[in-house]
Formats: structure tokens, sequence, C-alpha cells
């Protein structure tokens, strides 16, 4: 059963690391990274159980921590072009890449 | 020593050989794409991956590491790096790319012949697994009594060397931190080194 299941992930895996690689929005490339991280969580958790040995459950929660807080950072980076947000407000704000960004 | 250890195709070879598999579909999609965010983006994928490998390998600090470094701050960096740059890379100059395939194919050609010395994989006679790797095995639980033998070996038994390690890191953190610009912010104005009225390059 956990064969199955690890075979699923691996396959929605490669469907997200082909939606990483077409594009063609910033959007979809962010989403396929974010996503393909939460799959990394899964199969970490699931070889654990396949290979008799889930003790490296909590590193799969360190992972989706991780992921979580790395996706937040790309996405307020192209927010703010910066990690530290200028101090003059409303001024430095100004999307980078608008709707229109195509590869 | 008895040499007649022959590796199966388990499921977790079968996995291993999957995550390899995807591993070199990014490599090459990152060296096709001009797209320098989508490579931002792979190269962070690419982290996650070969995390999700070394974690089937047993190394699981190593993959901690690169899901740490890899993923999470050198994706952002790398964006920073992008944003300061171009977004599209320039094509490459095809008349010098045969030379270049020559010798990549030669280093290529070499580092496969090596491999053929190797000890098969998870060979239980490998010289990793009986020579001195085998000392410390045995002798941690007596002299450090921690669990994880990695832990021992990297903590306590080489130290030092993991103290050196730890300033260079912090070192090159401080550094890029400088040359990024993180909280350049002096008396709430933001420092910039283009003067006023010259166009921003890329803009």
């Amino acid at each position: 059963m956990f064969g199955a299941a690890t075979a699923a992930i691996v396959i929605a895996m490669a469907l997200a690391l082909i939606r990483a690689c077409a594009g063609p929005s910033l959007y979809d490339r962010v989403l396929a990274g974010n996503s393909f991280g939460t799959k990394t969580v899964l199969l970490l958790g699931s070889m654990g159980f396949l290979s008799g040995r889930p003790d490296f459950l909590d590193i799969a929660l360190l992972y989706a921590l991780i992921n979580f807080v790395g996706t937040i950072a790309i996405l307020k980076f192209f927010r703010y072009r910066t990690f530290a947000v200028s101090m003059d407000g409303a001024a430095a704000v100004k999307p980078v890449f608008g709707e229109g960004d195509r590869q | 020593m008895n040499n007649d250890f022959v590796p199966t195709l388990t499921p977790i070879v079968l996995l291993d050989l999957s995550l390899l598999t995807m591993l070199i579909f990014v490599a090459f999609t990152m060296l096709k794409s001009r797209h320098l965010f989508a490579v931002a983006m792979l190269s962070g994928i690419y982290s996650l991956l070969s995390a999700a490998f070394f974690v089937s390998l047993d190394a699981v600090d190593v993959a901690f590491t690169e899901a740490a470094v890899g993923a999470g701050i050198s994706s952002v960096l790398m964006l920073g790096a992008m944003l300061l740059t171009s977004r599209r890379e320039k094509p490459v100059i095809s008349n010098r790319a045969p030379v270049a395939l020559a010798v990549v194919f030669a280093v290529g050609s070499v580092l496969f012949y090596a491999t053929i010395d190797m000890p098969a994989f998870g060979d239980p006679n490998a010289p990793a697994n009986v020579s001195i790797g085998q000392e410390y095995v045995e002798r941690t639980p007596d002299e450090i009594a921690v669990p994880n033998i990695v832990t021992a070996v990297l903590a306590s038994y080489r130290g030092f060397d993991t103290l050196g390690e730890t300033m260079v890191i912090f070192t090159a953190g401080v550094a890029v931190m400088l040359l990024l610009g993180a909280g350049s912010v002096r008396g709430g104005k933001p420092v910039d080194d283009v003067p006023v009225g010259d166009p921003k390059d890329g803009e």
C-alpha cells in the first residue's frame, strides 16, 4: 500500500515538475515549486514507512516549515523587491512582475 | 572478504531511480532555459529533489542542510541576484559550444570510468562499512553517548573542524547580506548607488 502511495506521489511530483518547467507565467512556477515542496514532505513520510523506519517523520515536518517560509519569502520579494521593507512606506511598494509576465 | 553481494531491485531502489531521473531532467531544463526566474525556481526544486534523495540514502543531516540552504535560502538569494541583473540570460554563442562539449564529455567519461572501481551500492563489504567507520559505530555509545553517530562525529570527534566550517558559513552569509543590501535603510531613506536621474539598467 505504501508502495502505491509512493508511486502516486512520484507521479504527482513529475506533473508539478512539468508545470514548473513549462510555465508560462510567474505564478505557475511559484505554485509548482510550492506544491513540489509539499510533495517532497509527503514523499519523505511515505518513504519512511516504505523502508520500515518511520523515524524521520519530524524531518518531513521541518521540510513543510521550510517550504512555507520559502514561498512566503519569494512572494514577499516580488512584492517589495527587497528583504527589508523600506521605511518610506508605500513609495517603495510596486509590483516588479505584472500580470503579463510571459516567457 | 567475499564479494558476492548483488544489489536487488527493491521499491526504495526504484524510488531512487525515479528521483535521479527527475534530477537529470531538472538539470537539463535549467541548462536550456534562458528565463532566469524559471531557473531560480527550478534550482529550488532541484534542492528539494536531492534532499529527498539524501534521505533515501540515510544521510538525513545532509538532506536537512540541503533543504534549508538549497531550497530555502539560496533560491531567495538567486532571486535577489536576478533582480540586480537581468531577467533573461543572453543566448550562448554556439560556435564555442563544441569545445566545451568535448571537455565535458572527456571529464564525464573519466568520472564514469572511476565509478567502475566503486563497490556496489549498499555493499556491506565496502571500505566505508568495514574499516574505521565500524570503529566509530562501536565506540560512539560508550565515548559520546549520542544516539545519532553522525552527530557524534560532527560535533565531538571533529568538533573543531565543524566550528571552523560554521565560521566560514557565517562569514559568507554576512557577506551576502551586505552585498544584497538587506536592511540598507539609513535615516528612513533607502540607500541606492545609482545617481538620481540616471536610468537604471534593465528598466
